[in-house]
């Protein structure tokens, strides 16, 4: 797994300094906002771009989270971690910019992408089909895109949830948080989504086949 | 035990398992399960390898350039801005002054309440007040003229951070006020007339972004130079030297120093 937990769960010394920095930001100096910017925009960057698998929209997203924060920082003042909080609601930024990609580019290219009943195409239905001939299966870089086709046939909720759990180490509650559910619904969003990985990949990732993908390019 | 579930082996892998403990004993002692878990792991692992592109080290800094100017105004709690100790400290510094003038005058009633103390009196209070606003105006000098100098720190740099003198600027923009509302009190129009052109301009350069581009620093140098603040503000600290350093006691302000200075 590769989370990097310590870093959206800020050190006693950043998360103080980070107190700091929201006072003197709420007392009128907007200097010290930027000293946030500066020390969370990395973080911030890598969920967003696991999320929206492109960096153009990383960066958007990352903007668009430090601009909210600024505006909504008079609510985080009874908060404890400034990083956590502008992760949030980067995350959320990031849900609604993946839908409304998703509009764009189903109202483009496939009119009839949603079901009678409104309700998302089964997206593995679309990764299996795209399925891989054996030889193909050999290439690292096949298996890369594969991965980012099953990922991106998650959906958002899915996505949100595995993101924040398997790469970000975050708790149940706060990802319960973002996606505005409760902890069980939470738990079982995270169950689908590595379900539906598995199931999309688990051919193509045999154990063998995965050990030559971690020595490879990828 | 009966084989874990996918669900389990998830919650197990994933780390929010509530009987972590029992499973793990389980996987001990079952090939089967243990298999299974190999196989998700296989997946899990093959995902971890996905690469996060590298944004560069001054990303950070990057992300606050894009967003800065698009930051609106903070409307701060009206007391936490007063609270703030650079600002505790300027207006400690003029209540001093104020309150030193009034003792002054009232310890040089008491003993004298003839008309010629009450000169005195009045030539204390401009006596303090010559002094403060001669080192307000030396400290808005040295701000304005490292301001026209500034340039960029590194040569490769497209934008000059002005920030500092901007903090400067809102710190004199204080007491600036202050010393514009005593000199009119004070009915000392030709002061209050050169504060009150200093005033816009330290309001400019408070106002600024912290990092600007050469042509909006020249922009900045522009109107420093249009008003002529510079100079005007060399001549009146000049004068007040003069009138601090020639008169002990200071005569009183005659209307032909303010005509003076309102030539200025």
């Amino acid at each position: 797994m590769n989370r990097m937990p310590q870093s959206v769960e800020s050190t006693p010394a950043t998360a103080d300094s980070d107190a700091l920095a929201v006072e003197r930001t709420l007392a009128g100096e907007r200097e010290a906002f930027r000293v946030l910017v500066e020390r969370h925009s990395h973080n911030v960057f890598r969920l967003a771009y696991r999320m929206t698998g492109n960096q153009h929209d990383a960066e958007e997203v990352v903007q668009e989270a430090f601009l909210r924060a600024y505006q909504k920082l008079g609510q985080f003042a009874a908060r404890a971690n400034f990083g956590t909080w502008v992760y949030r609601i980067a995350a959320n930024y990031a849900i609604d910019r993946m839908r409304q990609r998703q509009k764009e580019e189903s109202r483009r290219h496939n009119p009839n992408a949603e079901t009678e009943d409104g309700m998302e195409q089964d997206p593995l239905s679309r990764v299996q089909d795209t399925a891989p001939t054996p030889e193909r299966l050999t290439q690292s870089l096949e298996l890369r895109d594969q991965m980012e086709r099953a990922l991106a046939a998650l959906s958002h909720a899915e996505r949100t949830a595995f993101v924040m759990r398997h790469w970000e180490g975050c708790g149940i509650e706060e990802i319960a948080e973002v996606l505005k559910s409760n902890s069980s619904a939470a738990k079982n969003t995270v169950f689908r989504a590595v379900q539906k990985l598995r199931k999309a990949l688990q051919p193509l990732v045999g154990t063998d086949v995965q050990a030559k993908a971690m020595g490879t390019e990828l | 035990m009966k084989h874990l579930t996918e669900e389990e082996l998830i919650a197990y892998r994933e780390g929010i398992a509530s009987e972590k403990a029992a499973m793990a004993v389980h996987l001990s002692g079952c090939d089967e399960c243990r298999g299974e878990l190999e196989r998700l792991d296989a997946v899990l692992a093959a995902l971890d390898t996905l690469p996060v592109p590298d944004p560069g080290a001054d990303y950070g800094r990057r992300v606050w350039q894009q967003i800065a100017l698009r930051l609106p105004e903070k409307s701060t709690r009206w007391w936490q801005v007063w609270m703030e100790p650079r600002r505790l400290a300027g207006m400690g510094a003029v209540a001093a002054l104020v309150i030193a003038a009034f003792l002054v005058g009232r310890i040089s009633t008491t003993r004298d309440r003839t008309v010629e103390k009450a000169a005195n009196q009045e030539q204390v209070r401009e006596r303090v007040l010559v002094v403060a606003v001669g080192q307000h105006l030396g400290r808005s000098e040295m701000m304005l003229v490292e301001l026209s100098n500034a340039e960029p720190a590194n040569p490769k740099q497209k934008q000059v951070n002005i920030s500092a003198e901007q903090h400067r600027a809102e710190d004199l923009l204080e007491e600036n006020r202050l010393y514009r509302q005593t000199a009119l009190q004070e009915g000392d129009a030709g002061l209050a007339n050169i504060l009150d052109e200093l005033e816009r301009v330290l309001l400019d350069v408070a106002h600024s972004p912290e990092e600007v581009t050469p042509a909006q620093l020249e922009s900045i140098r522009h109107k420093i130079e249009a008003q002529g603040i510079l100079f005007k503000v060399r001549v009146v600290s000049k004068e007040l030297e003069q009138r601090q350093g020639a008169t002990k006691p200071s005569p009183a302000p005659n209307d032909s120093t303010k005509r003076e200075r309102n030539k200025v």
